[in-house]
């Protein structure tokens, strides 16, 4: 049967007559018109007859639960006729409800109140941070004299995940950056029919900073992103509470051997990662410039300095420090629910580039500075 | 003779950032008891055990443990206090990267001189004590809820604590595995005289176990009732004591 909406005004009386089926009803022009009459000046009552109604379903509940909140507003009755016993009860079920949310305010926040919130924010941030690095600093002095509760498997575990198992793919991408180093090199240089100095220019480049670079954002986003995941979920699921009651200081527990992990593979990946970029590199000499690889790699060895070489290597360590810390700091300092989880991930690997980035910038004016 | 206080909760205010949750509520629990924290969803019980154990400082007022005021003290005596200690978590909390046996082992590793063999005779005990003699070397995925927190308090007693802290134990647990659970409580404060602490709303427990109780009003932010649940049934100080402890039944006290 097709339904239609009807409803008429007669005199001050909005009357609505519910006849025939109302399932996904979704008339939204003859429902607009019902409120519209309902909140009309003129309207002191409504009246819904819903004698010849058959089948019906939330989409009419809603117009009825509409029309009841119009009616309560405007104080003026509403009378429900031969209503469903089903209909009626959900109706009332609707309105009985046992606690009221708590009112919002609706004032916008001004500008001094916004910077003045930003600032202590801020300012939590950095007393949480400093904090946090505070007590890695105390727990790895107390690893080292001994009286640290991290346990070895933790240790060999964290070992085994930021090390031989990252080896693919920090190699794949090295090999790529070194391939695509030289290709650009080689592309500017032909023009000056210096290809040969492709070995150099790659050598350089890989073994100062890119080397160091490509393998920080790997490990920021492979194993950063896991501590944070990790000791989310760890505080999600009470874990952390559980350490902490039992008296055992989270960071000796979950952030040393993740720490001393990173910051022991890392200067092994970034060397890794050098080879491998020269080796990316030597592709492209050979299969595009013609040299033979002997040369090639004779030419890149001759182009190592120790300088540069340790350089990276510092780069790597300093890295490793950086991605373990922003990691296991948005871990232990995620919410305590699913969502939290990602936004701790998220975070820990952004800041970590970040600060990646930061940390290379220190570092090469301190290396400008000192003539290194 | 006069039962001796354990923990004496001396004008304590509950709550995070600027927002209250509990205001000024005293209360203590006596040695040995099997003391319930209950009241509905939201009103600050789990809140209040993140306080008394030590896991948020209170916004104001003190707590005693056996007479040292514990919101004072200085970090060794918290720990060791919470040496004495033990709590199960509503979850279970075992670690998940450790097997049932590692994660009883660690309080014994961590506060004991025992040996190797020690500390494994212990853990088997302890898992015994709580049904689960030979899920040493499972890990805490590998076995359902109910063991989990079974498990959880295996780990909870591992230093044969004198207060066992229970938050909602009940919680996802079937109606047997909540008796059986309930059973073990009762179990344990009879043969160890252990001092219970536990925050739930689960009626069927509250009764069981129940030696004691305060009953905390989200509304009001204090505590509504405080005595023997079944006492509290029969004489109950308010309507919403009533009708929290009958399910909300609608007569009048």
């Amino acid at each position: 049967m097709e339904t239609k909406l009807k409803y008429i005004v007669d005199g001050t009386v909005l009357k609505l007559e519910l006849s025939g089926d109302y399932l996904k009803y979704d008339d939204n022009a003859a429902i607009g018109g019902l409120y519209e009459a309902a909140s009309r000046k003129n309207t002191e009552s409504v009246e819904v007859q819903a004698a010849g109604l058959g089948e019906w379903d939330s989409t009419l509940l809603v117009i009825l639960f509409q029309l009841q909140k119009i009616s309560r507003s405007r104080q003026i009755p509403l009378r429900l006729r031969q209503l469903p016993p089903g209909l009626k009860q959900l109706l009332e079920l609707a309105f009985s409800v046992d606690r009221k949310p708590v009112a919002e305010s609706n004032e916008t926040a001004g500008l001094l109140e916004r910077v003045g919130n930003w600032g202590i924010a801020t300012a939590e941030g950095i007393r949480k941070g400093g904090g946090f690095l505070w007590k890695t600093v105390v727990s790895f002095w107390n690893f080292v004299n001994g009286m640290s509760v991290m346990r070895r498997v933790d240790f060999l575990f964290a070992l085994e995940d930021c090390g031989y198992k990252a080896l693919p793919i920090v190699s794949l991408i090295s090999f790529m950056v070194g391939l695509i180093l030289a290709f650009v090199g080689a592309v500017q240089l032909k023009t000056f029919g210096a290809e040969i100095y492709v070995a150099s220019l790659v050598t350089i480049g890989m073994t100062r900073i890119m080397g160091a670079i490509m393998t920080g954002i790997i490990m920021a986003g492979r194993t950063g992103a896991s501590y944070a995941a990790t000791i989310g979920t760890m505080q999600v699921n009470e874990e952390i509470d559980a350490l902490k009651t039992m008296g055992i200081a989270p960071v000796d527990f979950l952030v040393l051997p993740r720490l001393m992990a990173l910051v022991l593979t890392m200067p092994i990946l970034v060397m890794w990662a050098d080879f491998m970029g020269m080796f990316g590199g030597g592709f492209v000499g050979v299969t595009m410039l013609g040299i033979p690889f002997q040369k090639y790699w004779e030419l890149s060895v001759n182009a190592i300095s120790l300088n540069n070489f340790l350089v990276g290597i510092f780069h790597g360590l300093v890295f490793g420090v950086v991605i373990a810390v922003c990691g296991c700091y948005y871990g232990v300092y995620c919410g305590r629910n699913a969502d939290s989880v990602g936004v701790a991930t998220t975070k820990a690997v952004v800041s970590a580039i970040v600060w990646m980035i930061v940390m290379t910038g220190i570092i090469t004016v301190v290396c400008e500075v000192l003539g290194i | 003779m006069t039962a001796e206080v354990q923990i004496a909760v001396k004008n304590l205010t509950v709550g995070y950032g600027d927002f209250v949750l509990l205001k000024d509520i005293s209360f203590n629990v006596n040695k040995g008891d099997v003391f319930i924290i209950m009241g509905g969803s939201g009103c600050g019980k789990s809140s209040l055990l993140r306080v008394l154990t030590g896991l948020v400082p209170p916004q104001r007022g003190n707590f005693f443990i056996d007479g040292v005021d514990f919101t004072k003290a200085a970090p060794p005596v918290r720990d060791e206090i919470m040496q004495r200690c033990g709590i199960l978590y509503q979850s279970g909390a075992l670690f998940s990267s450790m097997t049932l046996a590692e994660n009883i082992a660690l309080p014994l590793q961590q506060y004991t001189d025992y040996s190797e063999r020690e500390v494994s005779e212990l853990v088997s005990l302890k898992l015994a004590l709580v049904g689960l003699a030979g899920f040493e070397d499972f890990y805490p995925s590998e076995i359902s809820g109910g063991m989990k927190k079974r498990a959880g308090l295996a780990r909870a007693l591992a230093l044969d604590p004198e207060i066992v802290y229970f938050d909602e134990p009940s919680a996802g647990l079937d109606p047997i595995s909540s008796k059986l659970l309930d059973d073990l409580i009762l179990d344990i404060n009879h043969s160890l005289g252990t001092t219970i602490v536990i925050v739930t709303h689960e009626l069927a427990s509250i009764f069981a176990v129940g030696s004691n109780s305060i009953f905390l009003d989200g509304e009001t932010k204090s505590i509504q009732g405080y005595g023997n649940p079944n006492q509290l049934l029969k004489n109950p100080p308010n309507q919403k004591v009533y009708n929290f402890l009958t399910r909300g039944a609608k007569e009048n006290a």
